[in-house]
């Protein structure tokens, strides 16, 4: 299975479907579409995960790189994930101290500091 | 005993194929499917880190996949032919070890070895047994999971 994306606005939020399998072949096509968009001056990013199948370390490094990005533009990025297989690679490698991730798109959107 | 082996050219695109021989000839073999996932994503990382050794050091060779099938137990071998000093293997060995706390360093997007090294703490958060060796001329991480008692099909 390949790699989709699509994007969304909601209000200041700029929602990023994903679906499919992130690895070592896909994530250059995510790190593609994350940079196009702060590029574009989106700043503040939700990326929904709950259409992922398969993420990897190449996936996790991605959105750390996605991360930083919006915070030198004192942006954000939210996860939307409920699958336990993929929280658990977020809990072992301890980035869930480091991304917000919630469990809808409405709660990510809604959601402040 | 039974083993299959995978060779495949070093690109990113052959990774995939290689999850799923691995986590089909898994479950032949007897694996827990509730570990199966697990097993996919550990040999997906292992192939990644030597798809990336293999093209940053230019080796044509391909990655080998080694599937092994025990009374007991279920390992998968990936090695690389990609040279490097021993040390600096041993120090990301350590480096993986002490994964499963709060001092993970963060992977890069730019390619560094930061990702080299999540490859590697993924690999142990997942994998009990597992074993991270390197000689000058290549490495080989070598992982094992219990077997159930097979079924009387096999």
């Amino acid at each position: 299975m390949d790699l989709s994306l699509s994007t969304e606005t909601v209000g200041d939020r700029t929602v990023v479907k994903v679906g499919g399998e992130i690895d070592v072949y896909t994530a250059p096509k995510l790190r593609e579409q994350l940079v196009e968009l702060v590029n574009d001056g989106s700043y503040h990013l939700v990326v929904d995960m709950e259409g992922v199948d398969f993420l990897d370390s190449t996936g996790l490094g991605v959105l750390v790189g996605g991360l930083k990005r919006v915070r030198a533009h004192e942006g954000s990025l939210r996860l939307v994930c409920n699958q336990e297989r993929i929280l658990k690679i977020f809990r072992i490698t301890g980035l869930t101290k480091v991304f917000p991730i919630h469990t809808s798109v409405q709660d990510a959107v809604q959601a402040t500091d | 005993m039974a083993t299959v082996e995978l060779l495949f050219s070093a690109l990113p695109e052959h990774v995939r194929t290689a999850r799923l021989v691995a986590a089909a000839v898994a479950r032949r073999a007897g694996v827990d499917e509730a570990v199966l996932d697990e097993l996919r994503l550990a040999v997906g990382e292992a192939c990644s880190r030597a798809v990336n050794l293999h093209v940053g050091h230019g080796v044509t060779d391909p990655v080998r996949v080694t599937l092994i099938e025990d009374e007991k137990k279920f390992s998968i071998e990936v090695a690389d032919d990609a040279p490097r000093p021993p040390a600096a293997e041993l120090a990301a060995t350590r480096g993986a070890a002490g994964a499963s706390g709060t001092s993970t360093p963060l992977p890069d997007d730019a390619g560094d070895t930061g990702e080299d090294d999540m490859g590697l703490a993924v690999i142990s958060g997942l994998v009990d047994d597992v074993e991270v060796t390197a000689t000058g001329s290549g490495g080989l991480i070598r992982m094992s999971w219990p077997t159930m008692p097979t079924s009387v099909l096999s």
